[in-house]
């Protein structure tokens, strides 16, 4: 049933959870007192490449209708449109680049290219996805209130159809998911809002999408249809596919962040009295990197580098890469595990995960203590108490990970008796 | 606490929509940017047509650094080539915030504009000039290191420390060190204004070559009758005692006076023309001091919107002295990860609770996370 006891799910005292938030801390000031001219230039460059890279996709479009013209155009538009919100307008928005007091690069002025206002993003992103990450009843991220992503959430019977259908939709239109998640449509249904406050949010809302709209299936198609090579057809539709292809490549980064299996889910008695340490282990098990090369980094933003991205969420996305060298080395010294795998394998792993949710729990082998999309401190009840600690054997340190492991082989022992 | 109490309490701040420099002012201008717009939304066209041309934006006045004339040992003069929305009817006197991008930060001070308002012609240029200060660290590097060509951020000139146009008759400026440059913009435009009438002058520096302007006063004083100027040395012929101003300007009390230079000579003027009862006649312009951060100390802050201020210590945020004091402060996890309490530090510095490093005027800060070092003001 999920993490209630972090310090008893990490094998960690109070004194190690505190000395590996000071050893997290030191990372941020080191890579504070470090941020200089090479860190601006990086974000003034990748701001100018992709708005050259989105005029010349619009360009395309505006040249020519041609299947050729029309895929490179509609490809280069989704790329920049992805830049945009993922290694710009997320982090931005973040307040990475604050520290150069540059109101055009601000979170303060942010507003990104997409449905959704950058001040309902701040607010259900920035503060409530980063504070309670992954905490069931806190965190919306967590199924976004329609999809079972954890067998933590109770089966219902839409999740049977539901599930993977509303996952693909999810995908599809994610800008508008993200866009509408502040408006809580449950709520208003029911009438259970605070009218005012909703009237307020669907006003913001309103004007953002309908800007966003009339750019992209309005504006720009009438120009476009000036063009003698090109229709307000063939670029209404271009832009909806540069929208999707954005959408669905955002959807499919973020899921691999906190839903491939390994990334833990925990419940709301972990925040009771949170202290800072426990708060940057919530992160670190509650989210989860992707193994790739420097394009893999740049197209997701950085968030292959989740796991650094939830303990830092105001440090440059530039740097994240240096600074999970050193993330890594300290979960090797505090034994915990680091998730990461291939895109393909992390994305497959959700989906399935996703899939598998479908069906009721009764058709389901591991339970909400042990299943690969949450574990909690029970899983290691059939160990022997005071498991943690130091190896006599070996003299090392006895940790999380070598606890999963443990208790994986018993279960795989228990398994392999049973059916012998 | 219970999602739904979090959800309804929040106060996220409201994302600054951009400003456009000298909107309201060309109707033409201002309908073209608009109707571009919509197809940039959610940026401005000035956001792209910047990466051709980085003064072809008004959504934050540019200027690009034309020329650095050095003035004396440590000063210099800044010709500067200010892009769109940026508009050259400030008055002379008035100052102009410079923006320096120094190690990817954009750092902030402001200086006199030495140069005359323009109101037509093609010399659309402005000059600043910047004596090196012992601890100024922007100063130096504005007078030793800055090459032309360079991009710098302007805000609008501002400033009461003017004169008024047509000029009163007969005048008296007291200039001390660099304190010469606002008036240096005064006697510019007067005598394009051709008002260069009855003019006192007394400037004091420390010997003759610290004088900024130095041939341009002689030229001055050389063709204009009227114009009357006295360079005192203070390290051979001491300070200007202005308790016996009458033995140098016997007629003080009858001129209209602008007075700027180090704050021991403004005190002192402010004392003399106060028992003479003709305080009205002078004025002053106090450079503001260039105060490092109180490190950790604490101070009264003040909330710049709705002027309540509260006295904070080093440990509390300020935040939690804002919601003390009463002012609705934006707020969202309160601690430091969100960005949802971000507001302006107008003056003053302030310190990150987490780090220990010091935030100063004219930057946007968290206020979860910071506490006062010294005095400061908020706009929120």
């Amino acid at each position: 049933m999920a993490i209630t006891d972090v310090d008893a799910f990490a094998h960690l005292t109070d004194a190690d959870i505190e000395s590996l938030g000071v050893e997290l801390d030191t990372i941020r000031l080191d890579i504070e007192d470090s941020l200089g001219a090479r860190d601006a230039r990086y974000i003034r460059r990748t701001i100018a490449a992709q708005r050259t890279l989105e005029v010349a996709g619009r360009l395309m479009l505006a040249a020519s209708s041609k299947r050729s013209a029309w895929w490179a155009g509609t490809a280069t538009l989704g790329l920049a449109k992805i830049i945009e919100n993922m290694e710009i307008g997320h982090n931005v928005m973040h307040g990475q680049w604050d520290w150069m007091n540059d109101p055009e690069i601000h979170s303060s002025t942010w507003e990104w290219d997409m449905s959704g206002a950058s001040k309902h993003w701040r607010f259900t992103h920035n503060f409530m996805h980063h504070k309670y990450t992954n905490i069931l009843g806190m965190d919306d991220d967590v199924g976004y209130g329609v999809i079972r992503v954890t067998r933590d959430q109770k089966w219902k019977p839409f999740n049977f159809y539901g599930n993977v259908l509303f996952n693909t939709l999810l995908a599809v239109g994610f800008e508008w998911g993200v866009g509408l998640q502040h408006l809580e449509l449950g709520k208003i249904f029911k009438g259970r809002d605070d009218r005012k406050a909703t009237l307020i949010r669907v006003r913001e809302f309103g004007v953002k999408a309908g800007r966003q709209v009339v750019k992209d299936y309005v504006a720009f198609p009438a120009i476009t249809s000036l063009s003698p090579g090109a229709t307000y057809r063939s670029t209404l539709t271009a832009n909806a596919v540069a929208n999707v292809i954005r959408n669905v490549w955002a959807n499919a980064v973020i899921f691999c962040g906190h839903f491939p299996d390994g990334a833990e889910k925990f419940t709301k008695t972990d925040m009771v009295g949170e202290s800072k340490g426990q708060w940057y282990l919530r992160q670190m098990l509650g989210s989860a990197n992707i193994d790739g090369g420097a394009v893999m980094d740049f197209m997701t933003g950085n968030l292959s580098y989740q796991i650094e991205h939830h303990l830092y969420p105001d440090l440059p996305s530039n740097r994240l890469s240096e600074i999970s060298v050193r993330v890594r080395a300290l979960c090797d010294k505090y034994d915990l595990p680091y998730t990461s795998g291939p895109f393909l394998v992390q994305y497959g792993k959700s989906w399935r995960t996703i899939a598998k949710l479908s069906l009721p729990d009764k058709y389901l082998r591991d339970t909400v203590d042990d299943a690969p999309e949450t574990r909690s401190e029970r899983m290691f009840d059939e160990l022997e108490p005071g498991y943690g600690g130091v190896d006599p054997r070996t003299g090392r340190k006895r940790g999380l990970k070598t606890a999963i492991a443990a208790a994986r082989e018993w279960r795989r022992d228990k398994r392999a008796a049973k059916s012998a | 606490m219970a999602k739904n109490d979090v959800k309804t309490n929040a106060k996220v701040v409201d994302t600054m929509r951009p400003t456009v420099a000298g909107a309201g002012k060309r109707p033409v201008v201002d309908a073209v940017r608009a109707l571009v717009g919509r197809i940039t939304t959610p940026l401005l066209p000035d956001d792209y047509l910047q990466l051709a041309n980085p003064l072809w934006s008004a959504r934050e006045l540019r200027g690009r650094v034309l020329d650095v004339r050095r003035e004396t040992e440590d000063s210099a003069t800044l010709v500067i080539k200010p892009g769109w929305g940026f508009t050259f009817d400030y008055q002379p006197g008035q100052y102009v915030g410079i923006g320096l991008l120094v190690d990817g930060r954009w750092r902030w001070r402001s200086y006199s504009l030495t140069s005359a308002p323009v109101t037509s012609g093609r010399s659309r240029t402005i000059t600043i000039a910047v004596k090196a200060m012992p601890e100024g660290f922007l100063s130096t590097h504005l007078v030793g290191g800055v090459a032309p060509g360079t991009v710098v951020r302007l805000a609008a000139p501002q400033g009461n420390f003017v004169l008024p146009d047509p000029a009163p008759a007969s005048l008296l400026f007291l200039t001390g060190g660099s304190g010469i440059t606002p008036v240096m913009s005064m006697l510019r435009t007067l005598e394009r204004r051709e008002q260069l009438g009855d003019i006192v002058h007394i400037h004091s520096a420390p010997t003759q070559s610290d004088v900024m302007f130095a041939s341009e006063l002689a030229e001055l004083a050389r063709t204009h009758q009227g114009y009357r100027l006295t360079v005192r040395t203070t390290r051979t012929q001491g300070r200007l005692d202005l308790q016996r101003l009458d033995d140098e300007v016997p007629d003080w009390r009858q001129r209209q006076t602008w007075a700027c230079g180090p704050a021991g000579m403004l005190d002192a003027a402010h004392t003399v023309w106060q028992a003479a009862g003709i305080a009205d006649r002078l004025h002053l312009e106090r450079f503001a001091a260039s105060r490092a951060a109180a490190h950790g100390e604490g101070g009264t802050v003040t909330f710049g919107r709705s002027g309540k201020t509260v006295v904070a210590d080093a440990a509390t945020s300020l935040m939690e002295a804002g919601e003390k004091a009463g002012v609705q402060m934006p707020f969202g996890c309160r601690m430091g990860i969100c960005q949802s309490c971000v507001v302006g530090l107008v003056d003053g510095y302030v310190r990150d609770l987490r780090t220990g490093s010091e935030h100063e005027p004219g930057t946007r800060i968290q206020t979860c996370v910071s506490s006062a070092s010294g005095d400061c003001v908020l706009d929120v």
